[in-house]
């Protein structure tokens, strides 16, 4: 009776072990089935262009198949650069205060906000970009630098997207600046240095690794970001000449133009090729800084 | 005063403002968005659809896309907790703490995570069609749950990866096998399971790029799951983009409503991780 039991147990024991792994297995397939995926829907628009073609050009004619990515990646990465820009500065020092400086009630103050930004949805901040920043360039930065200017421009995107990746990089700095021993940081007060000569010759030149680490994932975070940016930059397909004018980044082709493009299976195709570009980018911008972050806060943890 | 003196008060000005800077900006998106949207929230705002066409019709309220909301993230979750629950317990408790395997799972979850919902969406539709399926509530929940798997996943994982070996020794001592610990594991993981699941419907009721093509926008409430369904952040999108100044109010209610929402969810996050933290050893 008892052998019954424990054998009942042990099958219990062994089938959920079979599940686990068919639903891990499952569950992670849908990463291959993505690649694979579309890049078999993007084949007809690469055979009709070279690849090279596709990225380079921007001659971008749908009826003559003929598509040229090059606006819409340039849009892309200057958003992307600028929201960069933007963010890098403010969330180091900021995440510099928290650990380094900041009291601990200012802390129990900060960590919340910085969660709910992050908890913000994108459209939201589409909407606020649109109430205030949008007009705020149209009527009262624009005018100072170019003659007209809609505001729905690349400053718009970077701003927005800037302020979307801030709760990302603080977290993850903060995250990386308290896994740095302290006895480094005493070590330093103790020749008669200055918090912010620590923070600056110790911490960050220490921390750089890291800190490049967060930068290409909030980069891969910024690439993708759809409806936001949709709403603030424009969509006007021109390669951008300056911060005023409009633009059109990949992620906002695919949801402007997709799912009624159908009737011409090539556009179809572009536009998967366009999904393909995105999803290949982030996957490699992402798994290389996920593994160096891993690295990096290993290795402090053994020091 | 020396020159270091005067660099590290400067910098310190410096850090205080670049907080404040952060602060502000939320500040701004809360005041921008309660500014706008309170004039124009009202009950028949939440209770009633949008008459005469949710473009141009000025009446009525946003209720198809809170329901079409609350019926794909509902589902979304469910299906979720389900699937991740088993992944994460597979991973600690079946996996040994040092395995390669657990390493290449989490680093396809991580990347996983980042795969941005425009990318899902657009995938998840080829198949839609592929399949001959058009759009609907299905379609919605379906890309909802594969977005919201790896959250789940790495937000518990960090919990799981916590419980000590010692728990785990003295339940096997004990006799129980690797699936009988699982009584004693999810009382461990517990509050992760909840801010899991928290952040989960957080990020899928703001999901607009994932359900633009997948579940569609509609007028109705959908009956039955091959019918396309509205959603709260499309409906903020579509509607502030139409001519008339109704319909744009019943936008800015719907943000209104949608941050609230989310306000909440990462309040009740909080508390929720206080109160279930003192089961944890």
């Amino acid at each position: 009776m008892a052998g019954q039991i424990s054998r009942i147990r042990l099958f219990k024991d062994k089938s959920a072990h079979i599940f686990m792994i068919g639903l891990t297995t499952i569950s992670l397939l849908v990463l291959v089935l993505m690649g694979v995926g579309l890049w078999y829907k993007s084949r007809d628009v690469v055979a009709a262009n070279s690849i090279w073609e596709l990225l380079s050009s921007s001659v971008w004619k749908p009826n003559e198949g003929k598509f040229g990515f090059l606006p819409y990646i340039i849009g892309t990465v200057s958003i992307t650069a600028l929201s960069v820009i933007i963010a890098l500065p403010i969330s180091l020092l900021t995440a510099i205060f928290l650990t380094e400086n900041a009291r601990p009630w200012i802390k129990r103050f900060i960590f919340p906000v910085l969660d709910i930004l992050a908890g913000i949805p994108s459209v939201i901040y589409g909407v606020w970009g649109t109430l205030i920043i949008v007009p705020f360039i149209a009527d009262r930065l624009g005018p100072h630098f170019v003659e007209y200017t809609s505001g729905y421009s690349v400053l718009a995107g970077g701003i927005v997207m800037g302020i979307m990746i801030l709760p990302l990089l603080v977290s993850l700095f903060v995250e990386i600046f308290s896994v740095i021993p302290n006895d480094l940081r005493d070590a330093a007060y103790s020749l008669g240095a200055t918090k912010w000569q620590t923070s600056q010759k110790i911490i960050l030149r220490k921390a750089a690794p890291g800190i490049i680490a967060a930068v290409v994932l909030a980069v891969s975070r910024a690439l993708g970001e759809t409806i936001a940016i949709l709403m603030v930059c424009g969509n006007v397909a021109i390669i951008p000449e300056n911060l005023f004018d409009s633009c059109y980044p990949l992620p906002a082709l695919i949801a402007n133009n997709y799912g009624e493009m159908l009737s011409i299976p090539i556009y179809e195709s572009a536009l998967m090729f366009a999904t393909f570009i995105l999803f290949f980018v982030i996957l490699l911008f992402n798994a290389g800084s996920r593994i160096l972050l891993q690295r990096v806060e290993k290795q402090y943890k053994l020091q | 005063m020396k020159a270091k003196f005067i660099q590290e008060k400067f910098f310190n000005l410096l850090m205080l403002l670049s907080t404040c800077i952060v602060v502000a900006f939320l500040g701004s998106i809360l005041w921008t968005i309660i500014k706008y949207g309170i004039p124009s929230l009202s009950w028949e705002m939440v209770s009633s659809l949008p008459a005469g066409g949710f473009y141009l019709g000025g009446e009525g309220g946003v209720l198809n896309a809170i329901v079409g909301s609350l019926y794909i993230v509902g589902a979304s979750t469910i299906l979720g907790l389900l699937i991740s629950i088993p992944i994460v317990f597979y991973t600690n408790i079946y996996l040994k703490k040092n395995s390669k395997i657990a390493y290449f799972v989490r680093l396809c979850f991580d990347v996983l995570y980042g795969i941005p919902s425009i990318v899902y969406g657009a995938f998840g539709f080829a198949i839609m069609i592929a399949m001959g399926l058009r759009t609907s509530l299905l379609g919605g929940i379906i890309v909802i749950t594969l977005l919201i798997i790896p959250i789940m996943v790495r937000s518990m994982d960090e919990v799981a990866s916590q419980i000590s070996k010692d728990l785990l020794d003295a339940t096997f001592s004990l006799g129980a096998t690797r699936w009988e610990t699982i009584k004693v594991v999810l009382y461990q993981i517990a509050p992760g399971i909840a801010t899991a699941t928290l952040l989960s419907i957080g990020r899928a009721i703001g999901d607009a790029a994932g359900v633009m093509f997948t579940a569609g926008f509609t007028d109705s409430i959908p009956t039955s799951l091959g019918q396309p369904a509205a959603t709260l952040p499309l409906s903020i999108f579509f509607q502030l983009s139409s001519p008339s100044p109704e319909v744009r109010d019943r936008a800015y209610a719907s943000a209104l409503l949608l941050t609230l929402i989310v306000l909440v969810l990462s309040l009740a996050g909080r508390m929720i991780m206080r109160y279930f933290s003192k089961n944890k050893i």
